[in-house]
């Protein structure tokens, strides 16, 4: 190893190994809150914090990767009415658990980012909408951060003596996977069921209570802080063009040692395995789902070869998404796999929209058909109908989710489908074991 | 300000459209059809359903027509492969869950799944997966639930917030097992939740008491008015073999727009009441009543009628309608009394005040048009149990107040009206008064006006607080009105309630108007159904006796048509003073036990649907109907009943061939009649005794509304009188 050793951590878990890095005297020792020091004593002009961080290159990390300065400058900031910033900590997409660390081991770089943030578009109220699962030790750590700014006299009204209000809330959601997306999180933090909105209008222009309101990611408000501090030139110059700064890779699946890497942007796809221990039992790897479970497979000879940025990710068909990397070997059954991918967006479909409700119930159904062994090579394409017919056709993101994981499956794996349709559910990778039996791994 | 204006392309033809307009809509208004189920012209936006996708040229994804707005140079394709591949994509998703149960779904052939099924779905399913099924709810006695069925537009559920203005229905679970519901099984209860019926598109939410009654194909559709208040909703009453099988609302946008209320669309259902009487009955000596030949049966109401009148003159025979009686009716009731030598005549059973009935206008209104209630910037309502009284105008002023209009009330007590109300006034009957005069003290002040004379008693005890002077202000600006409800003209001090509302009015320049109870109020005043004034609004020489005195004090005879003042009315011992007449004749389409107790001749008449007519409404609307059910039995139409009494009672001119012949011969004789205003020669005091005052449930005030069982059985039914003591 050693190539990468001094490139991990540089933005949103710096402090990460340092004794309570979760406390406002450790974030200080690197630095912390200077930025936002710096912009209340300067009262620097919004204009030049929102250019910063359109240089800087920095993406949204929830999975749809939209440039966060450019995000951030639709916001009406002159507007006279009350405006929100909410952070979306709503971590849910399978795989993925950067947020949960942020909020563990660095939750002051969240809270800096979110002051410094709110100054650059006049929001004087922010809201962290956590997770329900979180509430063990995330919630609380970063509860406990937002009283020491509190304390320590880094939010709230006039900060510092500069004019500047800011007030940051918590909010813990009820565990809907829905809710991650920010039209759903904004009517469940307005106490209603988590439901995405039509858009437009969008949030800029109707939020939060019908106000102007920017949600972010939380990991993409965690790094302003270190671009203010070391400026927007050095964070675009961690990662190739496109592709700004570091991202927390949150590799799970078979593999020896799973967890968080936050590396730049552009690290080669070996390397981070390499990091990860490498396939584990000695076995090869099949196939990576590189950005959470719903964007497209890959396998995983492509992937070998595959740097992991927004536009290399791209070209093979597949994005980044929220960077949780879900490596399997090659004893796992893909359409089994599927099977349990497909379970999982039938029970978090809001409901809302016909494609997405009835849709993702279907192709859960089919596939525990091919699995029971009741299936036709028709079904096959029935499968693949269905989730084209719910892709582009739904309110938010969910459906193409849904329908993203079928194409990419059956494009790469039909073969391993067709074996089991026609042997009676008995799955490629083995073709022994009774049928329905759980494959051993 | 002038509307902005985009150049849009439908399906390849230039259109202009309003800038911002949704892509539903400029289609609709130009012709090209595209499938819906969520979107609703009354509703909030959902787009839930996605089966409006059409494609945008430019737009990587087909686009929800409901939901996206129009912009310049905007290409709409509604008929392209990509929109209906889209479209029927859809189509399959809704009916993979949906149940095959057409052949017993009441929807059946009136289904908007159903329709568009046929258009963009599939004749065999690809779905071989089990179907949901969902648990039924009890929703009350009016809306039937077949949850499997329902698609989740929720149309329901937005009628709740927007409209009804109180959620009862809502969504609970998520993906597939998303259901509507009342969460905590409850009744649905709003006085317009049958709507909710129409808004389905499925067979989801069903008519109860209609529950496989009939099918949608089977029955024919005739406009109907509705006989239960005076705003005179559209109606379509579906028959079949002659039989009124349901009610369901006939759009109308400046007076229902597409909705009615409760008692509209379930009231029919007490013309199937067991006492409907089919023949014509007629009590002997003995006491004894037997059915009888309809030639024996108006020989004995034409002499029963004569006996009573006979030189007696003011004395002579009494004549009570029902408001909801035709205004043909209710004229010919009138020319009846008239040949006899009586203007012992009234509608009015429930009004207790009737000192001030010179100074009445000729027909009472609200004072302006229904649909410019909307545009209300304030309205001061005294006395009126709103939402109970006229559900659509209710449901109007809930819509000027979500606009900021200042609503305000002045009741004996604080009736939910699930819109803003700036002001309360809470005063029980005798207080009524004073908090009145207070508002007009607050009114007079802005004005730098001194107290009028007359008022100058009632005023003088006066004492404007913030609200009274709140009210008198919000008055003062736009479009505004004041209005005298139920509970007023129920008031036994009406005279002085009016005055000072008149005078009110006067100095804030407001409307004056009044809620009329009975769909034809209106029409009967024009039809001389009123004690004081001739048909046309011809003020009498001499006043007849008013419904009180002639429920106060026995006459010799009655002729009661389509009314049963026993329970029509708010006179105590009103039984007994009918017993104690010699002759008591009823024109009615119902024989209740009370009725047989006091009548003598009992002549079969057809009820709301089954005659011909006009009605009145409370912005002055004239609305004739066609008779579209089989009235039961031998049961005439009480115009040709009154016609042939007429000829019998060897009176002129009673010819008519036609309702019409009656309607035109009245409308000619209102529109030669000179436009005089009536001048008030009531002097206003302070009462020394006012009376309790009585709000009745909203489904008993007519005969009909009491024998509808289903309607019975809703809370509101339930629900008894609430009396105020003064």
């Amino acid at each position: 190893m050693g190539a990468w050793d001094d490139k991990r951590n540089l933005v949103c878990l710096e402090p990460i190994g340092m004794a309570h890095s979760w406390s406002l005297e450790t974030y200080q020792r690197i630095g912390g809150y200077d930025a936002w020091k710096k912009v209340l004593a300067e009262l620097t002009p919004r204009e030049q914090i929102i250019d910063a961080v359109k240089s800087s290159g920095l993406r949204g990390r929830g999975g749809a990767a939209f440039p966060m300065g450019v995000k951030w400058s639709f916001m009406p900031r002159n507007a006279p009415m009350q405006k929100y910033l909410v952070c979306n900590s709503d971590e849910s997409e399978p795989g993925t658990c950067h947020d949960r660390d942020i909020l563990r081991f660095n939750p002051h770089a969240l809270i800096e980012g979110m002051a410094i943030g709110g100054y650059a578009m006049n929001a004087t109220v922010g809201y962290n909408y956590i997770r329900g699962e979180f509430l063990g030790e995330p919630v609380p750590r970063f509860e406990a951060a937002v009283k020491e700014a509190y304390a320590a006299g880094l939010l709230g009204k006039n900060i510092r003596g500069s004019g500047v209000d800011f007030d940051l809330h918590t909010f813990v959601g009820a565990g809907a996977y829905i809710c991650g997306e920010e039209t759903a999180l904004l009517d469940s933090l307005e106490g209603k069921q988590g439901k995405p909105r039509f858009k437009p209008p969008f949030p800029a222009a109707f939020g939060l209570y019908g106000a102007p309101t920017t949600i972010n990611n939380c990991q993409s408000i965690a790094s302003v802080p270190t671009i203010m501090r070391k400026g927007p030139q050095w964070f675009a110059a961690l990662g190739p063009a496109n592709s700004g700064g570091t991202n927390i890779f949150s590799v799970s699946g078979h593999v020896n040692n799973p967890g968080n890497f936050e590396l730049p942007l552009g690290v080669p796809f070996a390397d981070l395995l390499d990091m990860a221990g490498g396939i584990w039992k000695a076995r090869h790897i099949k196939a990576v789902i590189p950005g959470g479970s719903s964007v497209p497979v890959v396998p995983g000879e492509t992937m070998m070869k595959v740097n992991m940025d927004y536009d290399s990710l791209k070209a093979i068909g597949s994005s980044v998404g929220s960077a949780a990397v879900i490596v399997m070997d090659e004893t796992t059954c893909m359409v089994r796999t599927l099977e349990r991918l497909s379970r999982f967006y039938m029970s978090e479909s809001c409901g809302q929209c016909t494609p997405c409700r009835e849709g993702t119930g279907w192709l859960n159904r089919t596939l525990q058909r091919i699995l029971a062994g009741q299936a036709t090579r028709e079904h096959l394409g029935l499968l693949l109908d269905v989730a084209n017919r719910i892709e582009g056709h739904t309110i938010c993101a969910l459906g193409d989710a849904a329908a993203w994981p079928v194409q990419s499956f059956l494009k790469h794996y039909r073969h391993e489908f067709e074996f089991m349709v026609d042997h009676g559910g008995r799955s490629i990778v083995a073709p022994d074991a009774p049928r329905g039996a759980q494959v051993a791994a | 300000m002038s509307a902005e204006f985009v150049n849009v392309e439908v399906n390849g033809v230039a259109v202009r459209a309003p800038k911002g307009e949704m892509i539903i809509r400029v289609t609709d208004a130009h012709g090209a059809y595209i499938p819906r189920f969520c979107y609703h012209d009354k509703l909030p936006i959902a787009a839930n359903c996605r089966m409006c996708l059409v494609e945008v040229e430019k737009a990587p994804k087909p686009l929800p027509a409901c939901a996206t707005p129009v912009t310049e140079g905007m290409k709409i394709h509604t008929r392209s492969p990509k929109a209906i591949a889209a479209q029927k994509a859809t189509m399959e998703f809704l009916l993979i869950n949906h149940p095959l149960d057409c052949p017993i779904c009441d929807q059946g052939g009136e289904c908007e799944l159903q329709d568009l099924a046929v258009g963009f779905g599939r004749d065999i399913s690809r779905y071989q997966e089990r179907k949901r099924v969902v648990k039924d709810q009890s929703l009350g006695p009016l809306v039937s639930t077949d949850m499997t069925r329902c698609i989740h537009c929720t149309r329901c559920v937005r009628f709740g917030q927007e409209i009804a203005g109180i959620q009862e229905l809502g969504t609970t679970g998520r993906g597939e097992n998303m259901q509507i519901g009342t969460f905590i099984e409850r009744s649905v209860d709003h006085e317009l939740s049958g709507n909710i019926i129409d808004l389905c598109p499925v067979g989801a939410l069903n008519s109860k008491p209609f529950r496989f009654q009939a099918r949608a194909w089977e029955m024919t559709q005739h406009p109907l008015v509705s006989p239960h208040d005076g705003v005179g909703s559209r109606l379509y009453g579906h028959v079949l073999r002659g039989r009124l099988m349901r009610v369901v609302p006939q759009p109308c946008e400046e007076i229902n727009e597409t909705w009615i209320s409760d008692r509209d669309r379930f009231g029919y259902e007490g013309l199937a009441s067991a006492d409907r009487l089919t023949v014509p009955r007629v009590r002997a000596s003995n006491g004894q009543w037997h059915d009888a030949d309809w030639d024996s049966a108006l020989d004995a109401m034409a002499k029963g009628l004569r006996a009573a009148s006979a030189g007696r003159g003011a004395a002579g025979a009494g004549f009570m309608a029902h408001a909801s009686c035709t205004l043909e009716e209710l004229y010919l009731l009138g020319r009846v009394a008239e040949g006899l030598g009586s203007s012992n005549i009234d509608h009015r059973l429930r009004q207790r005040d009737f000192r001030d009935q010179g100074g009445d206008p000729a027909a009472p209104t609200i004072g302006l048009a229904i649909a410019d209630v909307d545009g209300l910037d304030g309205v001061f309502i005294v006395g009126s149990n709103l939402r109970a009284e006229l559900p659509l105008l209710a449901h109007r002023v809930r819509k000027a107040a979500r606009r900021g209009a200042a609503v305000s009330f002045l009741n004996p007590r604080s009736y939910e009206c699930l819109f803003p109300v700036a002001h309360v006034l809470l005063a029980n009957p005798a207080r009524m008064l004073t908090e009145l005069a207070a508002v007009l003290a607050a009114a007079l002040e802005a004005a730098g006006a001194g107290a009028p004379a007359a008022l100058e008693q009632l005023l003088a005890n006066a004492r404007p607080a913030a609200a009274h002077r709140a009210i008198a202000a919000a008055l003062g600006k736009g479009k505004r009105a004041i209005w005298l409800g139920a509970l007023a003209l129920r008031h036994s001090a009406y005279g002085e309630l009016r005055a000072l509302a008149r005078e009110l009015a006067r100095v804030t320049g407001a409307t004056l108007g009044e809620l009329a109870e009975g769909a034809n109020a209106a029409g009967a005043y024009l039809a001389g159904c009123v004690p004081h004034r001739a048909p046309a609004g011809t003020a009498r020489a001499s006043y007849g006796r008013n419904a009180r005195e002639m429920l106060e004090e026995p006459l010799p005879g009655y002729l009661l048509l389509g009314v049963e003042p026993w329970a029509d009315g708010l006179q105590p011992h009103t039984l007994a003073t009918l017993e104690r007449a010699r002759f008591v004749g009823a024109i009615t389409p119902f024989a209740s036990p009370a009725m047989l107790q006091v009548a003598h001749v009992l002549l079969p008449a057809a009820a709301f649907a089954e005659t011909s007519g006009t009605y009145v409404n409370l912005e002055g609307r004239w609305q004739s109907f066609a008779g579209a059910a089989r009235a039961p039995g031998s049961a005439r139409p009480a115009w040709k009943i009154l016609r042939v009494l007429g000829n019998l009672l060897d009176l002129a001119g009673f010819d008519y061939q036609s309702s019409d012949m009656v309607r035109d011969e009245l409308r000619a004789a209102v529109e030669r009649a000179p436009r005089v205003g009536y001048e008030s020669r009531f002097a206003p005091a302070r009462p020394d005794l006012v009376e309790a005052l009585r709000d009745l449930s909203m489904y008993r005030v007519d005969p009909v509304l009491r024998r509808a069982p289903s309607l019975q059985q809703t809370r509101a039914g339930q629900a008894g009188d609430v009396e105020f003591p003064s």
